[in-house]
């Protein structure tokens, strides 16, 4: 037998981004392992696709396009806004496995297993909006703004997506089961992504309603694809600020809520290590 | 059995206090685990074993007091500390949806391993732990003694100088428990240093060097197994007889030195109170010098379960436990 106590190994611990990789490493394992964890994702997403753009794509008129080209954008803003929940409950899960308590106690940055999460749920969405993508494609949705805007729209998503994930990261190391976080979120995602313009337009909402959801950070972003897809017409006139310069305030937001729900989910991360 | 290597402490503890809210889990805990030696944290369920541990591992933050771990203060250089400890928690701590390789590979990296090292380890250590042909398995499909075994594994991949187990065997059949007890005493001969909680008194018995005794969050005694079965009162000599029928005579014979004592008659057995080997060797003279051919004489000391019961006036509530818990998880659940 080998006397593993007399020799130590070489111990050269890893930097931040060397463990953020193990855990990306570590994280898309899962990912490929439970695929019922990419449901949430693909198929789901595939289905409202399919059913809001055959149950109500009739009814409803949408400015300057048909109905699909519409919903689309709306529905990729959608999944990115909720790959916050799945992340959530993910870390959560973690929490609760016991496995965050192994990896705490390595010689490694704590954050690592944040930021390992941050980067393996955006690619976990990027995934989302693939098949969204793709299934948007089959039904007649296109990129009309050729292709350098059409990157831009992915890249603005992922860009949103990734402050949304941050938000999510701070909800899981708060809260202590997976049920917890599930209510929660859902509580709030369902009335951030529907009073927005992301399924009907908003000049038809009573006025109150259609001032939040034109303020509403996910309605810039919806807009703000639309338009560099080119998937209608630009906001009217009449519509609130945010939607007259959609791309600018998309990435605003963006960078905004990362900068604030980055360091919230460090430091609630890391008050919940202390005991 | 302990090594020539007794330079110095391995595992301080130093006035440790951890307060949740107003509930004192650990209450001034202090003791030291010299290099090279078994510390057994014995007490039973919310005694306060799980939160010294996590303290002492940086898991947890004292609310005062600190800890030493071979040589770092647990507070000002947590980093070091966790280079030089391995820990396997109360809790399964391995991942579920990966490999037993995977597990290895995983916290080795993050160990700062070298690739090659983890490979060339991760072999030995599945074939050490018999887990070779499950390898490849996600450990959900695991049982839970080998969860257990992969966790143990898994902590020792970078050959830690120091290692806490919190409640190693809990959940374990005893079959599996005294295997996990060979291989600690491997690693113990190769020198390395155990701090391992347990509520199983037989166990602190068998493997540890020292006993650390605690109770609501206080250390309530301290010392070496024999130690603390001196402390638990007096001993007992057990007279096994070659034939039931000398028992009469017998009795007759001991009781003149030990009035209290006990037979039992289907197995020709007397348990008299004793003092120590002197009182044990009067007794034997006696009866042997009577011509009442002996099977066996022997000298009883109290067991840690005695002296459980002597030191906290309630038992340890856990003997059973190995054989119902079956289920990891709940094992990692504190009231
Ligand atoms: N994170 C926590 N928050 C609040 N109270 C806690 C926490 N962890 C432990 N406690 C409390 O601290 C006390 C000691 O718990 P601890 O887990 O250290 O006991 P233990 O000796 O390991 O018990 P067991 O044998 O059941 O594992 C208990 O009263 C427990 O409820
Ligand atoms: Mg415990």
């Amino acid at each position: 037998m080998t006397t593993l106590q007399t020799t130590r190994p070489v111990i050269a611990p890893p930097s931040l981004p060397r463990a953020t990789v193990t855990v990306v490493w570590r994280n898309l394992i899962h990912i490929r392992r439970m695929p019922e964890m990419l449901l949430d994702v693909t198929v789901q997403s595939v289905m409202f696709v399919l059913l809001f753009a055959y149950v109500f794509g009739g009814s409803i008129e949408v400015p300057g396009t048909n109905y699909k080209e519409f919903l689309l954008p709306g529905i990729m803003v959608q999944t990115m806004v909720f790959s916050s929940a799945i992340v959530a409950m993910g870390l959560t899960n973690d929490l609760q496995k016991g496995i965050v308590d192994r990896l705490k106690s390595l010689p490694i940055s704590r954050a690592s297993v944040l930021t390992g999460r941050s980067i393996s749920s955006l690619i976990h969405s990027s995934i989302g909006v693939a098949v969204m993508g793709a299934t948007g494609l089959l039904i007649g949705w296109r990129i009309r703004n050729g292709f350098v805007d059409g990157v831009l729209a992915f890249l603005l998503l992922l860009l949103f997506g990734f402050a949304m994930i941050w938000l999510g990261i701070w909800v899981g190391s708060l809260m202590r089961t997976v049920e917890a976080v599930q209510g929660f979120m859902f509580t709030v995602m369902f009335p951030l992504t529907f009073v927005a313009n992301t399924f009907a337009p908003t000049e038809k909402m009573p006025s109150w309603l259609r001032f939040i959801a034109e303020w509403n950070p996910v309605s810039a972003l919806t807009q703000a694809c639309r338009e560099l897809w080119g998937n209608g017409l630009p906001a009217p006139a009449d519509a609130a600020w945010p939607l007259q310069h959609p791309v600018l305030v998309a990435v605003t937001w963006s960078i905004v809520l990362t900068a604030v729900f980055a360091p919230l989910a460090l430091s609630a991360f890391r008050r919940r290590s202390r005991d | 059995m302990n090594q020539v290597r007794m330079s110095g402490a391995a595992v301080e503890a130093i006035d440790l206090v951890k307060r949740f809210g107003d509930n004192t889990a650990v209450d001034g805990v202090s003791f030291v685990v010299p290099e090279g030696t078994v510390l057994g944290l014995l007490g039973p369920n919310g005694a306060g074993k799980t939160t010294t541990v996590r303290m002492l591992t940086t898991l947890s933050v004292p609310t005062s007091g600190t800890g030493r771990v071979a040589g770092h203060d647990i507070i000002q250089e947590p980093d070091a500390v966790r280079r030089s400890m391995g820990l396997t928690g109360q809790a399964a701590t391995v991942d579920e949806l990966l490999t037993g390789r995977e597990n290895l590979r995983l916290i080795g990296r993050l160990s700062g391993l070298s690739r090659g090292y983890i490979r060339e380890t991760s072999e030995s250590l599945l074939e050490r732990f018999d887990l070779t042909a499950a390898a490849d398995r996600m450990a959900k499909t695991y049982s839970g003694g080998m969860r257990r075994r992969l966790d143990l594994a898994v902590s020792l991949i970078a050959a830690p100088p120091v290692l806490f187990l919190d409640e190693p065997t809990t959940g374990l059949d005893p079959r599996s428990r005294t295997e996990l007890w060979e291989v600690l005493r491997g690693l113990v001969r190769d020198g390395t240093t155990l701090l391992l909680t347990t509520q199983y008194l037989e166990e602190a018995d068998h493997l540890a060097d020292d006993i650390v005794v605690i109770d609501k969050g206080r250390v309530i005694a301290a010392g070496t197994p024999t130690h603390l079965k001196d402390q638990a009162g007096a001993a007992s000599v057990v007279l096994t007889l070659t034939h039931a029928a000398d028992l009469g005579r017998a009795v007759e014979l001991i009781r003149s030195c030990s009035p209290e004592l006990h037979v039992e008659e289907a197995s020709r057995r007397i348990t008299a109170q004793a003092d120590g080997l002197a009182d044990m060797t009067r007794i034997g003279n006696l009866v042997e010098s009577s011509g009442i051919p002996v099977d066996d004489l022997g000298l009883k000391r109290p067991s840690l379960d005695d002296v459980f019961l002597h030191l906290t006036g309630h038992r340890a509530e856990s003997t059973d436990d190995a054989t119902d818990t079956a289920e990891p998880e709940t094992a990692g659940v504190s009231a």
